[in-house]
């Protein structure tokens, strides 16, 4: 049996993966267009609600509050779906859910399984799991379908292969689909898609969802979606299986006025998606005859404790922190080495990962506010990076390599210098002399040692002037310290 | 372990009911301006929008079928005789295998609510709409929207159809599409490629 | 108005030039400034990149410097975003509540210096003249802490002789962040690469900004390409056209 993690890992850095990826041209400009793109819609669509930030607002204490009373919603939840005829399964971590989705796939003999495109299968590796017991899951979302055709890996949560274009995806579906005539409009390409997946809804009895909102209060289930695959996995098979993180529970039906206007507008730019699903449990001779949830906490719980970095988990997966992402925008998806890339992915994929892996990724980021910006439920991402760069530091410091490492010694340094005046005024002066011999006759610093040369490698570096604010202040001023005129500056 | 703070269910339903909801929850829009907006909507995403009185539904959708070249159409339990034509067939679809669904030409239903400012037609599990996949499978869909039944707002539409929460709902917002190749929105995906509408006042 | 100048660090050590020029506009438009030695930093360089215990005590000394002041005005975003988005949380942190109840009092006196002309003193036109080419960068902290809005481009509007040509993108981050700039070089000098490429675009001689974290950066580029586009701070565009701050920019 194969051993398969719960988000895999090339072991690399974000540093090293992003610069591995930078070298990717194609990739780049193909995640620059698409981000540039649904970037505008997204500020578009936005400005035309006049009420578009009081619908944030409403967003994020309807998520804050249900996270500060989850068990409570989680109970409700699970009552009502039983009483309309769900089931309702407890997943610990990812390998309990594999186990569950197996167990309950192999009950009903499937040979396949429809999937639509959900981050919590690929977060529990269910595919890979399926697979190594002879069960084999089809992806009928586009993007979806192009990743796992190329035995590839998403990069965003709304456009999985937005860091593919249609000449890449042509070559794709000639080869997999076996289309040699195949031509290679967007149309073309849907076409194929359509005629290759249609027999399948019609055919296989079991599908697999994840979900992007339980609803405590009457026990169902909300699906956003555009392409109507959806739908037809909602609807044709006889189970449906749908894996959940416990943290997409929303108190009422009617809160979904506030999601379904902020989520397509955030993740699509459109002011609503095609298709939006609701119903509860199962209902005799409209949907599947049996209905399952899988409710996955795979390190929820730990981030709910934490009240600084609980609002990680009010995310409602729209993808408009990865739009709006000037450091995603360089790199693309790949470079965070996980499901959950970009900002949310940054403070999200450490945290599930219990701040074992992942390390580097709440240094990914400028804490430009971007994110914060756009977020439709206002998680102040920032806030949360710098939150976890706290933890990391304090797990550093509590390790002999971490304490006596080059990055903390220079910090410490650093602090015992700024608190006090007369110490800085000095680090000061000798930084004046220290530069001398790398300061070019331009008054620019051209190289610099260790890890400063990061800056040289590609920027020059303003050398210091002979003297400082302070300095001349002192010499020029403190005589007369309230500004009386003189000769000169 | 516990998930969140513990807290009494009173205190919760008041924390609750204490969320500040500024948003527009009502509009003023007059029923002309709803009309419109919706109109303009469906128009955007190339939907077929036609005209009807209350009197002459069947003509039409004689005259819609006619333009389509459709023959046989799937209907749900429950719809108006009266929206009928002559000279087609209309099939009820009555506990249809996935086979019969697919083989249709199109589908003929009424809808719930409707909503001006996305665009978006609500149906749920009920007389005269069917279960969820009369909608999808067939490859058109032509749907009867009464002026009445369109608000201007999705909270409005989340207004009517709170108490029917529990039957089986879809909003539908133009045909399926796609833009993952690219960002390049492609219609008719998986869903109904072909989607007209008949609004009557 | 008595008001104190808090330099910032980086502006002590490498752009002194931008604090003169700030003295020399208030003092220009009628107040004093005193400039108190005792300061150090604001503790953001160790609270963004996760050394938060270490950034308390900075931040403690701080508030003791000014404690008493009418206003403290500082000529960088970064700075003030630091004191209004982190330090009640540093306090907190901390366990300290008479810090926390210190730094309550002191922040409605803490200005970023364009939003205390203009939001504070009400003034938009300082006298200045400044016949150059000259596109603005807006910096995260600016736009997206404090809510600077069009503050600068006001400002600019009014120095007399200045062509202000607007940059595609303004609003995007330059890839500075502070130690992101060395620990993630590689992203750091490809987001910088877009902006150079288009201030360069614009075909302005300098590039001006309300923080010199950004310009810094900015600079580090436009002079590894010798470009010749000069950055300036928007204090030392405001501090030009009469005696004193001579050549602004670098």
């Amino acid at each position: 049996m194969s051993e398969v993690h719960a988000i895999e890992w090339n072991r690399q850095d974000f540093p090293d993966a992003a610069r591995d990826l930078l070298q990717n041209s194609q990739t780049r400009k193909n995640v620059r267009h698409a981000t540039d793109v649904i970037q505008a819609k997204r500020n578009k669509v936005a400005a035309e609600l006049a009420d578009w930030e009081e619908l944030r607002e409403a967003g994020a204490q309807i998520r804050a509050h249900t996270l500060r009373h989850l068990d409570h919603y989680l109970k409700q939840f699970e009552e009502n779906c039983i009483r309309a005829g769900g089931h309702v399964h407890w997943a610990a971590d990812a390998e309990d859910a594999r186990r569950i989705v197996l167990e309950l796939a192999q009950r009903h003999e499937a040979r396949e399984v429809i999937k639509i495109k959900t981050m919590t299968s690929e977060e529990i590796g269910i595919n890979a799991h399926l697979e190594a017991h002879g069960i084999q899951p089809i992806e009928t979302d586009l993007a979806e379908l192009i990743i796992q055709m190329g035995k590839d890996r998403p990069s965003h949560f709304i456009a999985p292969a937005i860091h593919v274009n249609r000449a890449q995806v042509r070559e794709l579906f000639q080869r997999e689909m076996h289309l040699p005539e195949l031509g290679d409009r967007p149309e073309d390409l849907t076409d194929a898609a359509r005629t290759y997946l249609r027999e399948k809804y019609l055919r296989i009895k079991v599908a697999i969802s994840g979900g992007n909102f339980l609803i405590a209060e009457t026990g169902g289930m909300c699906i956003v979606e555009s392409e109507g695959n959806g739908r037809m996995c909602l609807t044709l098979p006889d189970v449906l299986i749908s894996i959940v993180g416990i943290e997409k529970v929303i108190p009422r039906y009617r809160d979904l006025e506030v999601f379904l206007q902020t989520l397509p507008r955030s993740a699509t730019g459109e002011r609503m998606n095609p298709y939006n699903s609701t119903w509860c449990g199962v209902h005799p001779g409209d949907g599947p005859k049996e209905f399952h949830v899988v409710l996955l906490d795979n390190g929820r719980s730990p981030i709910l404790a934490d009240k600084e970095a609980r609002q990680t988990l009010q995310c409602i997966r729209c993808a408009a922190c990865l739009n709006a992402c000037p450091v995603y925008h360089q790199t693309g998806g790949h470079a965070y080495e996980s499901v959950y890339a970009g900002p949310i992915g940054a403070i999200l994929t450490p945290q599930l990962n219990s701040m074992k892996e992942g390390r580097s990724l709440p240094y990914a980021s400028s804490l430009c506010g971007a994110c914060y910006q756009v977020c439709p439920v206002k998680i102040n991402i920032p806030e949360v990076l710098i939150h976890l760069r706290g933890k990391i530091v304090r797990q550093d410091q509590a390790t002999l390599g971490g304490k006596f490492s080059l990055w903390n010694i220079g910090m410490q340094a650093a602090a015992f210098l700024f608190r006090d005046a007369s110490r800085f005024a000095m680090a000061e002066r000798m930084g004046q002399i220290a530069q001398k011999p790398l300061v070019s006759k331009n008054g620019f610093i051209e190289w610099m040692p260790l890890t400063l040369s990061g800056w040289t490698q590609t920027r020059d570096l303003k050398a210091m002037p002979e003297q400082s604010f302070r300095e001349w202040w002192a010499k020029e001023r403190a005589s007369r310290p309230h500004g009386e005129q003189a000769s000169g500056g | 372990m516990s998930l969140g703070e513990t807290c009494a269910p009173d205190a919760i339903a008041a924390e609750y009911a204490a969320i500040p909801r500024n948003y527009l929850r009502t509009s003023v829009a007059s029923a002309d301006t709803r009309e419109d907006l919706f109109i303009d909507r469906l128009l955007e995403y190339d939907a077929g929008l036609y005209r009807s009185r209350r009197e002459s539904i069947a003509e039409t959708v004689a005259e819609i079928l006619a333009i389509r070249d459709k023959h046989r159409l799937a209907i749900p339990v429950g719809l108006p005789v009266e929206w009928l034509p002559e000279g087609f067939e209309f099939g009820v679809a009555d506990a249809w295998s996935h086979d019969q669904l697919d083989k249709a030409e199109g589908t003929l239903s009424g809808c719930t609510v409707a909503i001006a400012e996305t665009g978006t037609i609500v149906l749920q599990n009920a007389s005269g709409q069917g279960p969820r996949s009369l909608s999808l499978v067939p490859d058109y869909f032509l749907c009867v929207v009464f002026a009445e039944q369109i608000v201007a707002t999705v909270p409005e539409a989340f207004a009517r159809i709170e108490t029917t929460s529990a039957l089986p709902t879809t909003f539908i917002s133009g045909p399926s599409a796609t833009a993952d190749i690219e960002m390049t929105r492609i219609k008719g995906v998986h869903g109904p490629r072909f989607l007209d509408v008949i609004l009557v006042a | 108005m008595r008001v104190s100048l808090f330099i910032a660090c980086y502006n002590d050590a490498l752009f002194p030039q931008t604090g003169k020029a700030v003295v020399q506009v208030l003092e220009r438009i009628g107040h004093q400034i005193e400039f108190r030695p005792e300061q150090t930093c604001c503790g953001q360089m160790h609270w963004n990149t996760g050394y938060l215990r270490e950034a308390v005590p900075i931040i403690r000394h701080f508030v003791q410097v000014y404690r008493d002041v009418e206003a403290v005005v500082i000529p960088s975003s970064s700075c003030v975003a630091m004191m209004r988005d982190h330090y009640m949380k540093a306090a907190a942190m901390a366990g300290d509540a008479k810090l926390a109840a210190e730094i309550e009092e002191l922040l409605p006196r803490i200005y970023e210096f364009s939003e205390f002309l203009v939001r504070k003193l009400g003034v938009e036109d300082v006298g200045a003249s400044y016949p150059h080419k000259v596109t603005y960068h807006a910096s995260c902290h600016s736009m997206r802490s404090l809510h600077l809005g069009d503050i600068p481009i006001r400002l600019l509007k009014q120095v007399r002789g200045l062509d202000l040509q607007p940059v595609q993108n303004m609003e995007e981050c330059c890839g500075f962040g502070g130690t992101f700039a060395i620990k993630n070089a590689d992203v750091s000098s490809a987001m910088l690469a877009d902006k150079v490429r288009n201030v360069l675009n614009t075909g302005a001689e300098v590039c001006t900004a309300v923080d010199n974290s950004c310009l810094m950066h900015l600079c580090g580029s436009l002079h590894r390409q010798r470009t010749f586009v000069r950055t300036a701070h928007l204090a030392e565009i405001l501090a030009s056209g009469h005696e004193s701050v001579s050549g602004a920019g670098v």
